[in-house]
């Protein structure tokens, strides 16, 4: 009980931080809408494809992934601040389980990314016409989103832990996040790419959040292509799940011992 | 199980590297007691306070702190102790309200218990006005008085606050004085303040301690520590201070000598009678007197006697606000 008392006190004030920061308030819910648009137009205009599907629909989920990624790993930020600020002293010294604010602080993060995710699927269904085909689909969708935003706001704390310089930060975040978007196949398939890429694909727990979304989301592209879902569901929700496990441990730990 | 101190410490000691922060410090502190930690910068107040507090591990020795062990049982000493950071500490988003509602829930304080508390810390530190307007309108002193009022939320047993005035204007210094001495008195909460500055804790401590590298060297009441230096202080500037310290030491009347600044520090019996005779001394060696006074013992001189210099006065540290590099290392 106590320990649901301390989540909440810190996911709230993460929601506080983020209804009152009005910069990145409005920057954060129009940016989806920016980015669909944009890369939309540009990208399917320069690259027609067979059947006359676009290549629009293949990007909608690699577009809801980068959005997950970004706003996740960037989310750490906010320990940061509190070390910046001091705030982090009365956190430390207040007789609560450093394990529940980091969790309150995940679940804060995730909150905020998911809200980010669900804006660019409303995006995607009002400028582009792409929903999930059915409420079960919908609801894959929310479990992969969640699975994407856990795993990497975890891992934004992690860092978060052991970086000082909240200047540093966004710098070391980006030389992290590049690669991982840039092969989670979310703006080119994998399947076509030489093996050595393949392979380091694979061990990016991003492409399969972008291929547990593409299975959810399926595009008129022919499925059975390299278009399509390259693994089964289950199989990216299982991987995924390892992966989040992975980092909410590893956060935990490191956020043990954080110092102020 | 009533704890017989509020906090006994047995050999503390903090060591970062090679440098020994804290040095074997026995303390035995009393329940309602107002005690001052007083020492110059670095001298490991902070370092001292913030092991008390749990938020440093010793390297070697342990204290109790309200009968609870700070290794062994973190958790029970934290709920039974408020802190006042020597900086600012607060979330400058949110209202003095909200910074106050979120102490209250992370020590698991049911909401109407918490609403409460909050008007009456609010008023004991006289922000009630200002409750719902963000903290980074604020002045210096309010979020002083905001944190000392966060500090009281879950009615601690005792109250640490680390350099409580550092920064302050005089004004504003004596109203979160009389605020500390009325905790003390009216809500009989065992205060332990840090400080360098002399006036703060001869004017406010029951007990001071003086700290200097890492160790207590002296500790009593202000009054005692005073008295235990019998006599006056003769103070007097000369062109030569260093030539005349060896001479005046071979006199009789002088009991103790120091250099401290450009002047002579001279301890002496009777001042009145002292100063002619110290003076003509001065003369008979062709010095000359350019400054002379005649004090009282003050908890200055207590203090130059057990470390050898005068208290540096330093400049408050704001820029240690925005330094993030220095942060990190729990002492400075």
């Amino acid at each position: 009980m106590a320990g649901l008392q301390v989540i909440y006190t810190l996911w709230l004030r993460e929601m506080k931080w983020f209804v009152r920061g009005k910069s990145r308030l409005i920057s954060s819910l129009i940016q989806p809408f920016l980015w669909l648009a944009i890369m939309g137009v540009g990208m399917s205009a320069a690259f027609p494809m067979q059947g006359g599907a676009s290549y629009l629909q293949f990007i909608v989920p690699g577009v809801i992934g980068m959005t997950l990624i970004f706003s996740s790993m960037m989310s750490g930020v906010s320990v940061l601040w509190d070390k910046q600020f001091g705030f982090m002293k009365e956190i430390l010294v207040a007789p609560v389980s450093r394990t529940h604010v980091m969790l309150g602080k995940t679940l804060g993060g995730m909150t905020v990314s998911m809200l980010q995710g669900m804006l660019l699927l409303l995006a995607a269904g009002l400028l582009v016409g792409v929903w999930p085909p059915s409420i079960i689909a919908f609801i894959q969708v929310l479990a992969f989103m969640a699975l994407i935003s856990l795993g990497f706001v975890s891992a934004g704390l992690a860092f978060a832990s052991k970086i000082e310089d909240p200047i540093a930060f966004p710098v070391v975040m980006n030389f992290i996040i590049m690669p991982l978007f840039f092969l989670s196949g979310a703006f080119f398939p994998i399947g076509t790419a030489p093996d050595w890429m393949k392979a380091v694909a694979h061990v990016n727990p991003l492409m399969y959040g972008v291929d547990g979304l593409r299975g959810a989301i399926p595009n008129t592209l022919d499925p059975q292509t390299i278009f399509g879902a390259n693994f089964p569901m289950l199989i990216d929700f299982g991987i995924l799940l390892v992966f989040c496990a992975a980092m909410i441990l590893l956060g935990g730990y490191l956020f043990r011992k954080i110092s102020a | 199980m009533k704890a017989k101190y509020a906090i006994e410490t047995r050999g503390l000691t903090k060591k970062f590297g090679n440098l020994v922060a804290v040095n074997r410090v026995n303390l035995k502190i009393d329940d309602g007691e107002l005690f001052g930690l007083l020492g110059p910068n670095g001298a490991g107040k902070t370092t001292l306070t913030h092991m008390l507090a749990t938020i440093l591990r010793p390297t070697t020795g342990t204290a109790r702190v309200t009968g609870f062990d700070i290794c062994k049982n973190p958790d029970k000493v934290r709920s039974a102790i408020g802190i006042v950071f020597q900086e600012p500490s607060l979330d400058n988003r949110l209202t003095g309200r909200e910074n106050l509602d979120f102490h209250g829930r992370m020590y698991g304080m049911l909401k109407a218990q918490r609403e409460e508390r909050i008007r009456e810390v609010l008023k004991i530190v006289g922000l009630t006005n200002r409750a719902d307007a963000l903290v980074q309108t604020y002045s210096g002193g309010m979020k002083r008085r905001l944190e000392m009022a966060r500090g009281l939320m879950h009615r601690p047993k005792i109250l640490f606050l680390d350099e409580p005035t550092l920064g302050l204007d005089t004004q504003t210094r004596r109203v979160v004085w009389e605020q500390v001495k009325s905790l003390n008195e009216v809500e009989k909460i065992t205060v332990i303040l840090t400080t360098h500055y002399i006036e703060e804790a001869d004017y406010l401590c029951n007990r001071v301690g003086i700290i200097d590298n890492g160790k207590i060297v002296a500790l009593d009441k202000p009054e005692t520590l005073k008295d235990k230096l019998k006599g006056d202080i003769v103070s007097i500037k000369v062109a030569e201070p260093k030539k005349l310290l060896a001479i005046l030491r071979g006199s009789r009347i002088v009991k103790e000598a120091k250099i401290v600044g450009d002047s002579l520090h001279l301890q002496v019996d009777n001042g009145g009678k002292a100063l002619p005779k110290l003076i003509d001394i001065v003369r008979s060696h062709g010095g000359q007197v350019l400054e002379a006074s005649l004090s009282r013992p003050t908890l200055e001189d207590v203090f130059i006697k057990y470390t050898g210099k005068a208290i540096r006065e330093e400049k408050p540290e704001n820029n240690a606000r925005f330094m993030p590099m220095m942060r990190g290392h729990g002492w400075r």
